[in-house]
């Protein structure tokens, strides 16, 4: 019996607006409005001025450390742009520009920075769960709310970011196997930006691409230009639609690249070369978005320099909010950890507020 | 009334709080058409179906993972571990996301499912099919421990842990799955988390312990000539420190008993409380009958690891001779 080749496979890759300025006029018929990629290039505007803003917040000790988003606003955005207001948006921590789309407020994400638990508290309508540290654990939250809609009849859908490094985890490939297996509507979006803080993209994954990983499990799986906001949105949308229709799951896979340090306590410079810094400098999705609307004469220099002045006010007036923010009570360390609290831990938090290191701390500096 | 082994009181609990609640779901490996590798699932596939007894991927993180979804929507799901040596793989997410959802998110989210897990040795089983990890994830925020040892306590605080709106580990005694049966309501009824059971009054030393060890302590006590109180903890965490204290208070003497290692198990929390709470009442160091700190040997050293009556009873001597 001679051998037979028994399956073949292709992953096909989609881009609409490249770095060059090329764009694909037949992929990107009615994909966005004129109106709505200005608001588009506007959101991702302002998050990247956030971005600058908390890294000077963290240098100068307003802050704890922070994960820049810089390089990589295009891809969640998309996503919150074409999703409905009540799918659930399950991120990690450098979607930001998704969750303001979605109109978690720029002080929330500050606040959590600063060691505020409250930054975490996701108002329900945003149907964002909150920033998962941990790294590739919250693709099966995603899949449980998800699946919790399809158990009610429900046509909400949840779509989940998650970083190259995180497909290495149990966790990916069991969120994948459940959401295939169990008929679950589910987006899985990977952000390959190369980088797991040190560790280059080879040691996570040695196959040519990441996207071919959904193979595996059965569902359909792509990849995009993730610095590309069309190719992103048609992803998306391609995906949603599949979810909401046929309860399906997909994983697309955005090629995009962290232009920053992986958080304010890393310095990129130790491991990777400035060239490679350099050539994806020019791939920035704010910059081929906005070369673009400049050649369809929806954007110019003033618009710029105005939009620009509208961004520092909106970042300048989150920070002074979260600044402003009254300190947590500190009984609130025992206040949520169970619905009730029971007698022992109400002992403890009594005993917290006569003979806590902090108060100590006050007494001893009242001495001197 | 129906005389009821714990497996069929569990099977109970779950069919009455799935007719009343359409939130209320279970999954796990071979939860459905199998009904558990215990039958303690039995028959609830037939009876409410594909959609909410769901047999997944054998995984146990996944099967944690998404439960915590599942809760995060709205729903009560009740995921099964097959065995207590198989929740380390669903250990991270229960330790770094169930038991934080609500402090992280300050109570806009919350995580209200069970994990249900049959615990601990003596039948005969492979290995990893004997641990009582029950320290472990009393020792993590965030987490209620549940361990009944009676056809009626685990009814009753079954129903209260689904009902619970925190996650809750309940452990089912694989032991005492068919040890004996007793009379359990078919009527609904809850008993409490958080609230021992004074199996039999005494007034010259407290047993204190939980599980299948239960057992054990009342064929001790039934031997001995001593007035001996048996506490049954029935909830691991939060223990009911309130029950211990006023009952080592009235005898003086305490022994805990408890089949998961020695050091730093739950037994050392029980002395601990006793020093603090009832230092001036006592006549005796507080001594502990427990597992040792070895690995749960293969069965057929089993019953040479777990407590037994007999070196319950050489504990109560040296109480005494103390």
């Amino acid at each position: 019996m001679p051998i037979k080749s028994i399956l073949k496979l292709e992953i096909e890759r989609v881009s609409i607006l490249d770095e060059h300025g090329n764009y694909d006029e037949k992929l990107g018929a009615g994909l966005i409005p004129d109106a709505d990629l200005v608001k588009l290039y506007e959101a991702m505007s302002s998050c990247r001025y956030l971005d600058e803003v908390a890294f000077k917040l963290q240098r100068s000790g307003r802050m704890g450390t922070y994960p820049q988003n810089m390089g990589q606003e295009a891809t969640s955005l998309a996503a919150a742009y074409v999703l409905n207001q009540d799918d659930w948006l399950v991120t990690c921590y450098r979607e930001n520009c998704g969750l303001f789309w979605r109109g978690v407020p720029m002080e929330a994400i500050l606040l959590h920075w600063m060691g505020d638990e409250r930054g975490n508290a996701m108002p329900r309508p945003h149907f964002a769960t909150p920033i998962a540290v941990p790294i590739g654990t919250q693709m099966l939250h995603a899949t449980g709310l998800a699946w919790a809609s399809k158990y009610r009849g429900e046509k909400q859908i949840a779509c989940t970011f998650f970083g190259d490094g995180a497909t290495s985890e149990g966790d990916f490939h069991e969120a994948a196997n459940f959401a295939a297996n169990l008929d679950i509507p589910v987006v899985f979006c990977c952000q390959n930006n190369f980088w797991a803080i040190s560790v280059p993209g080879k040691i996570q994954c040695s196959a040519p691409t990441v996207a071919q990983r959904g193979i595996a499990y059965g569902m359909p799986c792509l990849q995009v230009d993730g610095n590309d906001i069309f190719a992103c949105v048609y992803a998306v949308k391609e995906a949603a639609q599949r979810a909401r229709k046929e309860s399906r799951p997909t994983f697309i896979e955005m090629v995009t690249y962290r232009l920053g340090d992986h958080t304010t306590a890393d310095d990129a410079r130790r491991y990777r070369d400035q060239a490679e810094v350099d050539v994806w400098k020019l791939r920035d999705p704010l910059l081929r978005t906005r070369k673009f609307m400049e050649s369809k004469k929806l954007w110019n220099s003033s618009k710029e320099d105005a939009m620009r002045q509208r961004i520092e006010v909106e970042v300048n007036a989150a920070v002074a909010r979260s600044e402003q923010i009254v300190a947590p009570e500190v009984s609130d360390v025992f206040n949520y950890t169970f619905a009730e609290l029971p007698s022992d831990l109400a002992q403890q938090r009594d005993s917290m507020q006569t003979h806590s290191l902090a108060s100590q701390a006050t007494v001893r500096s009242e001495g001197h | 009334m129906a005389n009821l082994n714990l497996v069929q009181a569990i099977n109970l609990a779950l069919i009455q709080e799935m007719e009343k609640d359409d939130r209320v779901m279970l999954l796990g490996e071979d939860v459905g058409v199998n009904g558990g590798v215990f039958r303690v699932t039995e028959g609830l596939h037939a009876r409410f179906g594909a959609r909410r007894v769901v047999d997944t991927p054998l995984a146990e993180s996944g099967i944690i993972g998404t439960s915590i979804g599942l809760a995060m929507a709205g729903l009560r799901p009740i995921p099964e571990i097959q065995f207590d040596g198989f929740l380390g793989p669903a250990y991270d997410q229960i330790c770094s996301h169930a038991a934080r959802m609500r402090t992280r998110t300050r109570g806009a989210f919350t995580v209200p499912l069970t994990i249900r897990v049959p615990v601990g040795g003596g039948i005969h089983a492979p290995e990893l099919h004997s641990d009582s990890p029950e320290a472990i994830y009393s020792h993590q925020p965030g987490i209620k421990v549940v361990m009944p040892s009676s056809p009626y306590d685990a009814k009753g605080l079954l129903i209260s842990s689904i009902r619970d709106p925190d996650p809750v580990i309940f452990f089912e005694p694989k032991r005492v799955y068919r040890a004996f049966r007793e009379e359990v309501p078919e009527d609904e009824y809850t008993i409490p988390i958080g609230k021992a059971r004074v199996v039999c009054e005494g007034t010259e030393l407290t047993i204190v312990s939980w599980g299948a060890s239960v057992l054990q302590c009342m064929e001790s006590i039934e031997k001995s000539s001593r007035s001996i109180e048996l506490i049954d903890l029935r909830t691991i965490f939060p223990m009911d420190l309130e029950a211990i204290e006023a009952s080592v208070r009235k005898t003086g003497r305490c022994v805990v008993v408890h089949e998961a290692p020695r050091t730093g198990g739950m037994g050392a929390e029980v002395a601990a409380q006793i020093m603090e709470r009832c230092f001036l009442y006592l006549e005796a160091p507080v001594q502990r009958v427990a597992g040792f700190d070895t690995i749960m040997p293969y069965y057929k050293l089993e019953l040479n690891y777990m407590p037994d009556a007999n070196r319950i009873t050489g504990a109560i001597e040296d109480v005494f001779s103390f």
